[in-house]
């Protein structure tokens, strides 16, 4: 099985790279719509949440339409000699859009959980807005932004919907959850019980993970 | 030594208004009063913390804060020393980081004197979570002073701490008030530690000052 194998590192990797991708632009958003309020907190909120309830395969259209060699980014990036459209980095970028809704959801909850008391008085001590953030609010938040993390990275393994739409089924591009809708299409039901059982090994070790660092990211908190 | 404090502002919260309008010179000021009466309000405007609606705040020759000349600085540039009734020490923090938060990087001739002083010396590989209440008290003391501030704003720092405690604690307060010789504005409702250590009352009550003096 030395295909199963190798997608199943494949779609580790381009998970792992996915939710290196999503963790500034997420933790950014978590701690924006838990600390700050703003003019257009709910449309930031609803855009983010979005790729949640909408179909997959609607939200990988979007992201066609975005990012396509007729769209305005995919336009911009082709100019620089970047094609995105089927190709790996198209499996990044749809892991990353599906599995940011799930980080900036944990993370915010992290966020919203340390006590306010903790940055105002680091802010007495002289820290500026950023040095607050790096040496109070995310450490105190770490558990939940790492929480938000694994889900978010468990989210972009499974993902199949906008993945299809963005980067096909290439080899080149064939994920875990495109690999098994393939091997069933196909008939090779061993290559797909295969996947399966990879898929759902992964997928339970991150989520247990997850749980663990949510329940034990209240260690500070009542302190 | 004392520096001039300029506290003439009003703040609004909710339904509670609080005014003070007092220039005061003294090494200790005590904000004396009942629960509720704004004591609170007054150190959390001072540490910006609060934003009053209108007025003036100076420590010596430095405005903090001037509604006129549209004047606001953060907490951050305020150079204020604020230990606030939970302390709030850093629970993901020791002892050592703890107190050399604000510290400058050159802070540790400082360092050596704040520990002394205030017997910290051997709680600094200590974690927060394993400290007693009256070393936790003497913590967040070193860490405010420790940041170098032109004024120390304590917040009823012997409220948590039982009688025995508190008699312990009092002497180091006064050891700050005479060796490090910053001024201090000092909230309390126990009049016996007023008369302790404050040479300069101020009494408040549902947001009004209604006696201060010596």
């Amino acid at each position: 099985m030395p295909e199963v194998l190798s997608i199943a590192l494949r779609t580790v990797a381009m998970a792992a790279l996915a939710t290196l991708v999503m963790l500034p632009p997420g933790v950014a958003a978590a701690w924006l719509l838990a600390r700050r309020r703003f003019r257009g907190q709910v449309v930031l909120e609803t855009i983010i949440s979005l790729p949640l309830v909408l179909p997959p395969v609607a939200t990988g259209l979007i992201l066609l339409s975005l990012l396509g060699p007729r769209g305005p980014l995919g336009a911009l990036l082709g100019w620089f000699g970047v094609d995105v459209v089927f190709t790996w980095r198209a499996v990044v970028v749809a892991m990353a859009v599906m599995g940011l809704p799930l980080l900036v959801r944990t993370a915010r909850a992290g966020f919203e959980q340390v006590n306010r008391r903790y940055e105002l008085i680091a802010a007495t001590l002289g820290a500026g807005p950023w040095r607050v953030f790096f040496t109070v609010s995310l450490p105190l938040a770490g558990r939940g932004v790492l929480a938000g993390a694994v889900l978010g990275f468990s989210r972009a393994l499974g993902e199949f919907g906008a993945t299809i739409m963005l980067a096909g089924a290439l080899p080149s591009t064939r994920t875990i959850a495109v690999a098994i809708y393939t091997f069933t299409e196909t008939g090779q039901e061993a290559a797909a019980t295969a996947m399966l059982g990879v898929s759902a090994t992964i997928a339970f070790g991150a989520l247990l993970i997850s749980n663990h660092l949510a329940t034990a990211g209240h260690q500070w908190r009542s302190s | 030594m004392s520096i001039p404090i300029t506290l003439d502002f009003s703040l609004r919260q909710g339904e509670f208004l609080l005014e003070i309008h007092e220039r005061i010179e003294a090494r200790v000021v005590a904000l004396f009063g009942p629960s509720g009466a704004g004591k609170t309000s007054v150190l959390e405007s001072i540490a910006g913390l609060r934003t009053p609606e209108q007025g003036v705040i100076q420590i010596g020759t430095r405005t903090l804060f001037d509604t006129s000349s549209g004047v606001d600085l953060s907490a951050h540039e305020r150079r204020v020393g604020y230990v606030p009734q939970d302390l709030a020490l850093f629970p993901h923090m020791n002892v050592r980081r703890n107190i050399l938060y604000g510290a400058d990087a050159g802070g540790g001739q400082l360092l050596q004197q704040v520990g002394g002083l205030l017997e910290i010396d051997l709680l600094l590989d200590r974690e927060v979570t394993a400290l007693s209440g009256g070393e936790r008290q003497r913590v967040a003391l070193a860490r405010a002073l420790m940041a170098g501030p032109a004024l120390l704003l304590l917040d009823e720092p012997l409220a948590a701490l039982d009688l025995g405690l508190r008699e312990r604690i009092l002497p180091y307060l006064e050891r700050v008030r005479d060796e490090l010789g910053i001024s201090m504005l000092y909230v309390s409702h126990a009049e016996a530690e007023v008369r302790a250590i404050a040479d300069w009352v101020v009494v408040l009550d549902a947001g009004r000052v209604v006696r201060s003096g010596s």
